[in-house]
């Protein structure tokens, strides 16, 4: 006997089949799911979210980004430098001044990153010395920011040397007598001078080390410690906050007064 | 600044962080548009500029002007101005673009005062503005001057092929040592406090100069040193300056 309509519990509606993703979705789809993956492990989202979404106070202005351009400067002497290092050959002998007029003459575009290079140098410069400016003539060096202003001087100083180091890679003329003098001043130092000279030359003589070793600072000892250091004064910068512009007071808010009197 | 002052400073950075924006995207948005900036210009200072090359090394010659990058410039200025007062020469060189180093570094240790706003520190406005003033300056002139380095002398007459040689071998050390800091040599370097050596081989006999460069008379740097390490190259630099009739 059939049962009675109103007994009969009514058949659910069969669950509409999902539609099959398209590809754009899918992969969406399996990104998501790799994000998913590796932030469970490394919890990294979370960090992110803290500093992408951290207050940064009122009136910040242009000459706040001084310093991010001044990173932006470095990395783009660290990726065109890595395209010229794959061209360059350090030695005195076999053709550093060759190779580079091949990287000039002969490669796709090679000029332009050779260019792109050398004149990031002198950009980077200008923006570490403003962005330095900025610093001083706002007063952000002071607590709890002075060793941020530390790491920033050391910074300074290997952008310098970075500067000084690679104007002998080309070893033309100008590069080759420029830094003769240089290391002949560095020889003239109290105390360390001659220590310092016979250090970059890799003996008492200017010679065939010497490029090499220039060539090992310019690339590899040098960058290593300023990408550290940059890390380092990136972290303090978040840590600490980026300081207000030293006009700015704040408003004492309501809720700070009510909770004085009671 | 004091315990009281940090905390006080504390607080209100506290509070005008809260009435603040997120760093994303507002902070955000003017860094990218700054990178992009940053990079335009890179790309069109290469274009038009490029990265010319100039001639290849060559280590035998001195009338070559060596210029440093621009920003390198108003240490080289510096190095110039000081060799002229040589009692400090060693020191100088070096040492005052050392003392300004540890200045910069040290500057938020010796500068503790609370106030932040640049019109009420006019002692660091002063010296703010008087080093902008000084590097701009010392880059100028450094842009504007001579080589330290560069010797011009005409090989003299009646020197065989080898005894040329040795001739421009010394020209080169005397280039390298810094001679003209304190010495005249024909058009180049600076007259005094040395006397100048342009006809120093018609004064002296090379003995004489070789013992000169061992032992000179304060301020003149003692060459002993090269003499011990590279004993061929001392020998030129003597030949070089005893030919210099
Ligand atoms: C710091 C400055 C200084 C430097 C650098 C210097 N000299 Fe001198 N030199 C002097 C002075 C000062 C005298 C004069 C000493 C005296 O009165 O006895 C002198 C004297 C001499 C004399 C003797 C001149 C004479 O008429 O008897 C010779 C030669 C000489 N220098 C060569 C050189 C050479 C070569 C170099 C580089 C390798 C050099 N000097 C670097 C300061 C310097
Ligand atoms: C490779 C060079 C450098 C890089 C990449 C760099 C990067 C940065 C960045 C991105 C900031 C965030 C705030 C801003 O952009 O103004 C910053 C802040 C700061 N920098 Fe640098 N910087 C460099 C060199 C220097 C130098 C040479 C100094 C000073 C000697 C310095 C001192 C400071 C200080 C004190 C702050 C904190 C400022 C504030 O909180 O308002 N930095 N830096």
């Amino acid at each position: 006997m059939p049962m009675p309509k109103l007994l009969k519990r009514p058949t659910p509606a069969a669950p509409n089949e999902p539609a099959p993703l398209s590809p754009v979705e899918a992969a969406t789809e399996a990104g998501l799911t790799v994000v998913d993956w590796i932030d469970e492990r490394t919890q990294v989202s979370q960090g992110l979210r803290w500093m992408m979404f951290r207050k940064v106070p009122k009136g910040i202005n242009w000459a706040y980004t001084l310093g991010s351009a001044t990173m932006f400067a470095f990395l783009n002497q660290a990726v065109t430098g890595v395209f010229l290092a794959m061209y360059y050959r350090p030695s005195v002998t076999g053709g550093a001044y060759e190779s580079i007029r091949n990287i000039n003459d002969n490669v796709f575009l090679g000029q332009f990153v050779h260019g792109m290079h050398k004149w990031g140098a002198s950009v980077m410069i200008i923006l570490i010395f403003l962005h330095m400016g900025r610093v001083f003539f706002f007063g952000a060096y002071k607590y709890p920011r002075e060793l941020t202003w530390i790491i920033g001087v050391v910074l300074l100083i290997l952008t310098l040397a970075m500067g000084f180091t690679g104007y002998l890679l080309p070893f033309d003329q100008r590069s080759y007598w420029a830094t003769i003098v240089g290391v002949n001043i560095n020889n003239t130092a109290p105390f360390l001078g001659p220590y310092i000279g016979d250090f970059l030359r890799g003996g008492p003589e200017f010679g065939a080390t010497t490029l090499s070793r220039f060539y090992a600072i310019h690339m590899m000892l040098i960058p290593g410690l300023m990408a550290a250091l940059i890390g380092f004064h990136l972290y303090l910068v978040m840590k600490l906050g980026i300081s207000a512009p030293p006009w700015l007071r704040a408003k004492e808010p309501e809720a700070v007064r009510e909770v004085v009197e009671v | 600044m004091n315990q009281a002052e940090k905390e006080q400073y504390l607080r209100e950075y506290a509070l005008l962080k809260n009435e603040g924006k997120p760093f994303f995207p507002y902070a955000v948005a003017k860094d990218s548009i700054m990178a992009v900036f940053v990079m335009i210009v890179i790309m069109l200072l290469s274009l038009l500029f490029g990265a010319e090359l100039g001639p290849k090394v060559n280590p035998t010659t001195t009338t070559y002007v060596p210029r440093p990058d621009w920003y390198f410039f108003f240490l080289f200025e510096v190095l110039r101005v000081m060799r002229n007062v040589p009692k400090f020469t060693p020191m100088a060189t070096i040492g005052i673009p050392t003392l300004c180093m540890i200045g910069l570094f040290l500057l938020p240790l010796y500068d503790r005062s609370p106030e932040r706003l640049i019109t009420r520190r006019p002692l660091a406005l002063a010296s703010g503005l008087a080093t902008i003033a000084c590097i701009a300056f010392l880059t100028f002139s450094g842009a504007n001057t001579g080589s330290p380095n560069q010797v011009n002398l005409p090989v003299p007459a009646g020197l065989n092929k080898a005894q040329r040689a040795v001739f421009m071998a010394g020209e080169v050390i005397v280039g390298e040592s810094g001679c003209e800091g304190c010495h005249e040599l024909g058009s180049n370097g600076n007259n005094g406090p040395g006397p100048p050596l342009t006809h120093i081989g018609s004064r002296r006999a090379a003995a004489a100069i070789a013992q000169t460069l061992k032992n000179p008379t304060a301020p003149m740097p003692s060459f002993a040193n090269l003499a011990k390490t590279s004993p061929k190259k001392f020998a030129e630099l003597v030949q070089f300056l005893s030919d210099l009739k």
